[in-house]
């Protein structure tokens, strides 16, 4: 799966974490610009995992601060 | 960061500004600080003397109301005449007398297991077994809703850590099967969960942990004394005790004195008496505690009366709550902990402190260590309290309850 791909459906399951409608850009922070707490974080990274079938694991997500951050990560380990 | 707080720039302490801002606002409101409690006078495990006033206690996690038991009390005497106050050493060095020996094969004939190794607290037994037995490369599954000591073992360890949804076997299954061929994996449970006192599907769980070729510690802080046959926990209770690797626990909830253990049937176990760094680079529990531990243990597993009494207790509590309309964190009595869920913070605090000026002590929790942001008066009940007391805790709450507008 293309980066681009991986993109566009990771852009569909934010949809309903994106509680007021932010523009989504890779630059897109998710703690201050989506303020997602611990809870959304982790509902929104298990949607993620199912859908790729992949782990993300918490050290991981550590290093995952914004958008883009989380298109590579996921496009890499969707691969591996 | 609060706009209001003009701080030099550098100032570490800036981080804390938001929480340093929720608290004054807190208090400014009226309310009493609930942190800053004293309890000026212990009178027995379910009383106190609390600014001045005898005070039922409902927030000690002392279950079984072991901390004025004559016996127990003797045997600390003892060790304090016998062996002085402190050991002043790590366990490796000066730090092991005869009563961390003699605590260590109560808590193996507890268990009716082969190795047990006693920390200074319960938080460093998660801690240190964490860290120690899950390296780089390893895998750490779990429960989202996990205690502060775990994490805190994750944290300190190189493991990946993957957290799955509280209580959920079908997200534990998934994550495990992910996880790449020949990795270590380490699942970690708990008995019952402390914030909402809620037990865990730890027969589903375990099982499939197993079938993942997945380690299993439980921890098993708030049932132990309590729930199972034996007391020995969730695990007993669900028969799965022989497909636990590790169980940890606590000396300051049922055994009534403070200090942590491990115990576990691996035949290496040991070894961790070399390798685990907050075992080994630490004092160990003074004498008169392993005394007091020691003997507290072994009066425990003759305790069925005093469980069924508890049971009573608690099963009492729940329905009365219920029945007077306060919404309680779990559907039925689960455990000892029955927590009564508030609107917010506010309100919750408003009704922290009617309470204890109704003369009734609970635990305030609020995020984030509680679950979802909620803010809980977390009760605890004892063996110790009698029947006619936990009516009157009924009463106290149905009238501050009332004063405070939560119930109707």
């Amino acid at each position: 799966m293309t980066e681009a791909e991986v993109d566009t459906r990771i852009r569909a399951l934010i949809e309903p974490f994106n509680k007021k409608g932010v523009e989504i850009s890779a630059a897109t922070t998710f703690a201050n610009d989506l303020e997602f707490d611990s809870l959304t974080v982790m509902d929104f990274v298990a949607e993620i995992e199912d859908e790729f079938d992949i782990i993300i694991s918490m050290n991981q997500q550590a290093e995952i601060e914004n958008y883009g951050l989380l298109v590579s990560a996921v496009h890499k380990l969707q691969d591996s | 960061m609060t706009d209001t707080v003009t701080a030099p720039a550098g100032d570490l302490f800036s981080k804390f500004d938001d929480i340093i801002q929720t608290r004054e606002t807190l208090l400014a409101s009226g309310v009493e600080d609930p942190y800053n409690l004293v309890m000026e006078k212990v009178l027995s495990p379910t009383r106190a003397i609390c600014n001045g006033r005898d005070t039922i206690l409902l927030g000690t996690y002392n279950y079984m109301g072991m901390t004025f038991d004559p016996d127990v009390l003797e045997a600390g005497k003892q060790a304090l005449a016998d062996y002085g106050s402190g050991t002043t050493g790590s366990r490796v060095l000066n730090g092991t007398f005869q009563g961390h020996k003699e605590c260590e094969d109560a808590l193996r004939e507890f268990y009716g297991m082969d190795h047990a190794m006693v920390f200074s607290t319960g938080y460093q037994a998660n801690l240190g077994i964490i860290s120690t037995i899950a390296g780089k490369g390893d895998y750490v599954i779990l429960d989202i809703d996990s205690h502060a000591s775990i994490y805190d073992g994750c944290a300190m360890g190189n493991a990946e850590i993957v957290p799955f949804r509280h209580n959920n076997v079908e997200a534990l299954e998934k994550r495990l099967r992910r996880i790449p061929e020949g990795a270590g994996k380490l699942v970690i449970l708990e008995g019952v969960y402390s914030m909402m006192g809620d037990v865990a599907p730890l027969k589903e769980m375990v099982a499939v942990s197993k079938k993942y070729g997945a380690m299993v510690l439980v921890d098993e802080a708030h049932s132990m004394g309590f729930i199972g046959e034996n007391g020995r926990g969730v695990a007993e209770e669900q028969g799965v005790m022989d497909d636990c690797d590790f169980i940890i626990g606590t000396f300051s909830k049922s055994v009534g004195t403070v200090g942590g253990f491990c115990v576990s049937n691996h035949p290496k176990f040991d070894i961790m008496r070399l390798v685990c760094r907050p075992y080994v680079f630490t004092a160990s529990l003074p004498p008169s505690v392993v005394a007091t531990s020691a003997t507290s243990i072994r009066k425990l597993m003759h305790g069925s009366n005093k469980r069924a009494h508890l049971w009573e207790n608690s099963k009492t509590l729940h329905k009365g709550l219920r029945d007077l309309g306060f919404d309680i964190g779990t559907p039925e009595a689960q455990s000892a902990i029955i927590a009564v869920i508030m609107p917010d913070l506010q309100q919750g605090a408003m009704m922290w402190e009617a309470l204890l000026k109704e003369g009734l002590y609970v635990n305030l929790a609020r995020p984030p260590a509680t679950p979802a942001g909620m803010t809980l008066l977390r009760c605890s009940l004892c063996a110790e309290h009698s029947a006619e007391e936990v009516q009157t805790i009924l009463q106290m709450f149905e009238r501050a309850g009332k004063a405070v507008g939560i119930i109707s």
